[in-house]
This record gives C-alpha cells, sequence and structure tokens, in this order.
C-alpha cells in the first residue's frame, strides 16, 4: 500500500512538472505567433484591412451572413461583454461569444471545478476539476480563440464589486442561478445603463429574457423592464429549487446559454448596444423552452417597464450610492437549515448502525427520497414512501391507523427511523408521522437520521456513492 | 401525456371551457399534469363573470391535491415568483386578476427558474 503511494506521488510530481514545462512551451508558441501576427499587419500592403488574415478565415462564415457582415464583425470585436457565472449557461454563452469574435469576454466566478458539473458544464474537464472556474474556462476559451482578451474575476458578484466590475463591459449575461444574484445583477444593469440577457434551467425547463433593452436612463418608460418589473418580489425560499436539489439535463441548459449568445451576438451586431430609443415592432417577450413541451419553444409577451418599479421607474430609490449597502440575502430570504425537531426525537448516523446490528430490536428504516434517487441507492431493508406522497391533504401515505406501507408484521411499537438525502425532509415527515398519531400516544419512538445519508457516508460507510 | 390544443368549442349558457396550463415546476401540485382541461361556469356566486381571481381560488379549492397551498397563492395573490399568461400574454397587459375568461382562453402558470 505504502508503495503504491509512493508510486502515485512519484507520478503526481511528474504530471505536475510535465504541466508546467507544456504551460512554458505553450507561452512560447504564444508569444512567437503574437510577434508573427504584428509582422503581418506591419507590412505595408495589407495595413489598410481591420482584421488578422486569420480572422477573416475564422470569422469568414458568419461574416458572410447578411445580417452581420463586415460592419457587424467589427462591432463584434469592438464590444466587451461580461459573463457572471462560469457554469452551465456560461460555458457555452462564452464559447459561441469566443468563437464569434466578441474583441473581450470577461467571466465572474468565484467556484470551483467540481466533477458533479463536467455534464453540462461543458468547457470544464475532469483534469480541471478543484481548479477556478474562471481559470479553467478561459483556458478553454483561449485555445478556442486566441485573438481575444479575456478578464477573470475570480470572486462572486456582490453589491459592493458589482458596480466597478459591470461598468468596464457593455453587455451583462446572467448565467448565474440564484434570485439573489438576479436582483443584484439586473438593478446594477439599470443604474450603469447596460443591456441584460437573463436565461435559467432547471429539469428538462428553460427561460430566457433580454432586460433593460433598450438600456434607457432609469424614469425612462420606452427602456426595456428590469428584472424587478417582472419580478417585483422575490419568490419564498422554499420554492426556490437548485439544479443540485431539483436535478438538470445538460442539452436543456445547454440550449439556453446558446440562445443567450445568440442574443448577445444580435444585440452587439444590429447596433443596440447603447440603443436610445426604442425600435418599432419589437416587444418584450420571454422565451420558455420545454423538453417535454409541444410545441418545445413558446414565446411570451410581456409586461413593459413598470411605473413602480424601485429600480428602474421614475420614482426608483435605487442609486449607484446605495448599492453597496443593499442586502440580498435579507431581500429574497434566507433558506435556514431545518430544525424543527427535539434533539431526543433524532439519532445520529452511527448510532443507527448499532440499532441495525442488533437483531433482536426490530424497527422500521423510511428513506423518504425522491423514488428516483432512491433507486441510484438504498439502504438494506429500507421501504421508500418519498417526502413529496406526504404533502397531499388526502395522502394515502399519512391515513388514520396503520399505513398501507407499514409492513403487517411489525409490531404497534416498532420504531421508524426517518432518513433522507441531507436531513432536512425527514425532520418534516418525522413530525408529520407524529402529528398522524402513528407514535401510538409514544408508544412507538419515531425520530430522523441527523444528516441524512450525507452523514452516512462520513461517520458509517465511505464507500456509499454520493451523487 | 397527451398534449393537443383544445377544440374550438361552443361556450354552453352556463360554462365556458378554457385551458390551464403549468410550468417550470409548478405542475408537480396539480398531479403531475401541465395541461388541464376545464369546464367552469361563466358567472359567478354574484353573477359577475368569472375572471382569473375566481380561477385562482378554484384551482386552489378545487383541483389542487397538494397541501402546499403556499405553493401557488400566498396572501390571496398568485405566489410572488409566477407569472401568469393569458393567450401567451402577460396577464398584466390584459387586467390582472380582473381578466374575465372567455371561451377556449388558454391560461398559463410559470414558475421561475433559478438554476444555471
Amino acid at each position: 500500500m505504502e508503495s503504491a503511494n509512493a508510486s502515485a506521488a512519484a507520478l503526481r510530481a511528474k504530471i505536475a512538472a510535465t504541466e508546467e514545462r507544456l504551460k512554458l512551451l505553450k507561452a512560447q508558441l504564444a508569444n512567437i505567433e503574437e510577434k508573427e501576427a504584428e509582422e503581418v499587419e506591419e507590412s505595408p500592403v495589407t495595413r489598410k484591412w481591420p482584421l488578422l488574415p486569420d480572422e477573416y478565415k475564422r470569422y469568414g462564415r458568419q461574416m458572410i451572413v447578411p445580417s452581420v457582415g463586415i460592419q457587424g464583425q467589427l462591432r463584434l470585436k469592438d464590444a466587451s461583454v461580461l459573463i457572471v457565472g462560469a457554469g452551465g449557461l456560461g460555458c457555452p454563452s462564452s464559447a459561441y461569444l469566443a468563437g464569434a469574435g466578441v474583441g473581450t469576454i470577461g467571466i465572474v466566478d468565484g467556484d470551483i471545478v467540481e466533477t458533479s458539473n463536467l455534464h453540462r458544464q461543458i468547457l470544464h474537464n475532469s483534469s480541471t476539476v478543484g481548479m477556478k472556474k474562471v481559470d479553467s474556462i478561459v483556458s478553454y476559451l483561449k485555445s478556442l480563440n486566441p485573438h481575444l482578451k479575456y478578464i477573470t474575476h475570480p470572486t462572486h458578484l456582490t453589491p459592493q464589486n458589482a458596480a466597478e466590475i459591470v461598468s468596464q463591459y457593455e453587455l451583462v449575461l446572467d448565467c448565474t442561478d440564484h434570485p439573489t444574484s438576479r436582483y443584484l445583477i439586473s438593478d446594477t444593469c439599470i443604474l450603469l445603463q447596460k443591456p441584460l440577457v437573463s436565461a435559467s434551467a432547471l429539469r428538462r425547463d428553460g427561460q430566457l429574457i433580454v432586460l433593460n433593452s433598450p438600456p434607457l436612463p432609469a424614469g425612462d418608460a420606452k427602456g426595456g423592464p428590469c428584472y424587478r418589473c417582472v419580478f417585483p418580489k422575490p419568490p419564498p425560499t422554499d420554492s426556490v429549487v437548485s439544479c443540485g436539489d431539483g436535478g438538470i439535463l445538460g442539452p436543456v441548459v445547454g440550449v439556453m446559454g446558446v440562445l443567450q449568445a445568440l442574443e448577445g451576438i444580435k444585440l452587439i451586431v444590429e447596433g443596440r448596444l447603447k440603443e436610445e430609443q426604442e425600435v418599432d415592432g419589437r416587444g418584450n417577450t420571454m422565451l420558455l423552452f420545454s423538453a417535454s413541451g409541444s410545441p418545445q419553444f413558446r414565446s411570451l409577451k410581456m409586461r413593459a417597464r413598470s411605473s413602480k418599479c424601485v429600480a428602474c421607474s421614475g420614482n426608483a430609490e435605487l442609486t449607484l450610492e446605495k448599492l453597496p449597502g443593499m442586502d440580498y440575502a435579507v431581500f429574497c430570504g434566507i433558506a435556514s437549515p431545518i430544525g424543527i425537531l427535539k434533539p431526543e426525537e433524532r439519532i445520529e448516523a452511527k448510532e443507527y448502525l448499532e440499532l441495525e446490528q442488533d437483531s433482536e430490536k426490530t424497527h422500521v428504516l423510511l428513506d423518504v427520497r425522491e423514488k428516483v434517487q432512491f433507486d441510484i441507492c438504498s439502504l438494506e431493508n429500507s421501504i421508500n414512501i418519498p417526502s413529496s406522497s406526504f404533502q397531499g391533504t388526502r395522502s394515502s401515505s399519512l391515513q388514520e391507523g396503520k399505513p398501507s406501507w407499514l409492513p403487517e408484521t411489525v409490531r404497534a411499537d416498532a420504531s421508524i427511523y426517518v432518513i433522507c438525502r441531507l436531513g432536512n425532509d425527514s425532520q418534516i415527515v418525522t413530525q408529520k408521522l407524529k402529528e398522524a398519531g402513528l407514535d401510538n400516544n409514544g408508544k412507538r419512538a419515531i425520530k430522523d437520521i441527523r444528516g441524512g445519508l450525507k452523514a452516512w457516508k462520513e461517520q458509517v460507510n465511505p464507500s456509499w456513492p454520493e451523487y | 401525456m397527451t398534449e393537443t390544443h383544445p377544440k374550438p368549442e361552443m361556450a354552453s349558457e352556463n360554462t365556458i371551457p378554457i385551458l390551464v396550463e403549468f410550468t417550470g415546476g409548478l405542475e408537480m401540485l396539480f398531479s403531475d399534469e401541465r395541461k388541464h382541461r376545464l369546464s367552469v361556469p361563466s358567472k359567478d356566486d354574484e353573477g359577475n363573470p368569472v375572471n382569473i381571481g375566481w380561477l385562482v381560488k378554484h384551482l386552489c379549492d378545487k383541483v389542487m391535491k397538494d397541501s402546499r397551498k403556499e405553493m401557488f397563492v400566498l396572501d390571496d395573490h398568485v405566489r410572488p415568483g409566477i407569472l401568469v399568461l393569458v393567450n401567451d400574454a402577460d396577464w398584466e397587459l390584459e387586467g390582472e386578476a380582473s381578466y374575465a375568461l372567455q371561451p377556449n382562453d388558454n391560461i398559463l402558470f410559470v414558475s421561475t427558474l433559478h438554476g444555471g
């Protein structure tokens, strides 16, 4: 075992050294290429061309599209776009913007690449796991198109840094994953008069909306609506589902990111980044995508700027001076960890292990994850009744007396232990079972396993598959 | 799940056929069905034409089996984060809750997504 560790360490050192060497070689090559490009530019015959020879070849297929042309290409070259979030939306959108030749691309993200990102965040790869997302994404983009300027902001966007970062760009893509960042980005774009392309995705659905376009000053009713016009009040925290909890199909978020890039390219090529008035015939729309819908795409006609909007109306109270003091976490509400049970109503995963091994005592282990998760991995002898099935008012999982899921052979005083993925739903179900009288006035113990299957992996079985 | 558009139907004197749709996860509150074809009375208890405000209450009381009513309605209003569309147009353009339902209307409830 020790010699295996030693040879693994030696290999890791070798790989690190080789990667360093590779980096050096790449830098040398880039240096030479840059000089070559300069020489070409300096040659008196070719000097009048606004693009490099490689750029004519590279962008030719899009330049000959009539709505782009050389004018559109030069606009792309001059343009600067900020992508907030280097994840499932940010990867495809930045790839297409870099491919199209957007001159300056900035990426904001404070996270590092994780293996669970890779099925959809297509610019990261297995060898960049653990790297900062901004570095991973820019290393891909540089190899895709070395002619552009890439700026990394290895931080989360905050009320304190948002204005400074956003002010360096002409267009913003919201590729984030939470209402707090969505309100912050929208507010900042209103204050700095930047158009905003916002997209989101979950499971099999996606949504896309172009906001603040045209980006007219607050109070000008002809400007495009902002995020607050469409969603004046934030959603309740328990209605906000992340991709980590709800799941996401890679191509679904991919399609939304590609559409963001498309909307961005349209705004740039058509010269609408700093447009001063609304062009006739273009209303505000929201695009819905649903992998299982019929039709899959649906365009909705949306409201204009709201005369009551606190960000973009004439009565807006928002200013650049106030922005750093805004607390978006408070505004959107903070999802606090659930702690509804008393300590004696809960047991630790390792305590449950002892119970499980004691064959004298019979008990029931109730796994309340959704069936799709239960099918991936489950504990021996556990019964799966998803927590959602306890929600209905006429729920059969909660009927009076003995519910059908409780095996006939189980004694009336046999304990019930409830487990889920992280230890939140299990508390809610434990409480519901008690409220339904399943504890036989205290004769039967009903307890939740603290920390769920995550704790089980940490305390009991390190080989438990984490998904 | 079959998904078809409603056949144009003649409104009978007392009822109006409408198509109600849920997306963005809201369908989970409504028996996991995205499309609900409903026949609603043309007048409410007070004899006024039924509007979306009436429909929202009807959906909450009669159609929704999930107990999490607050995921759809908060303080007697559609909860924040849900958009309501009347024939694919934002209900704000149509008078919001006071919009009177017409035969074969399509009312779409969209829950905003946040993931990315």
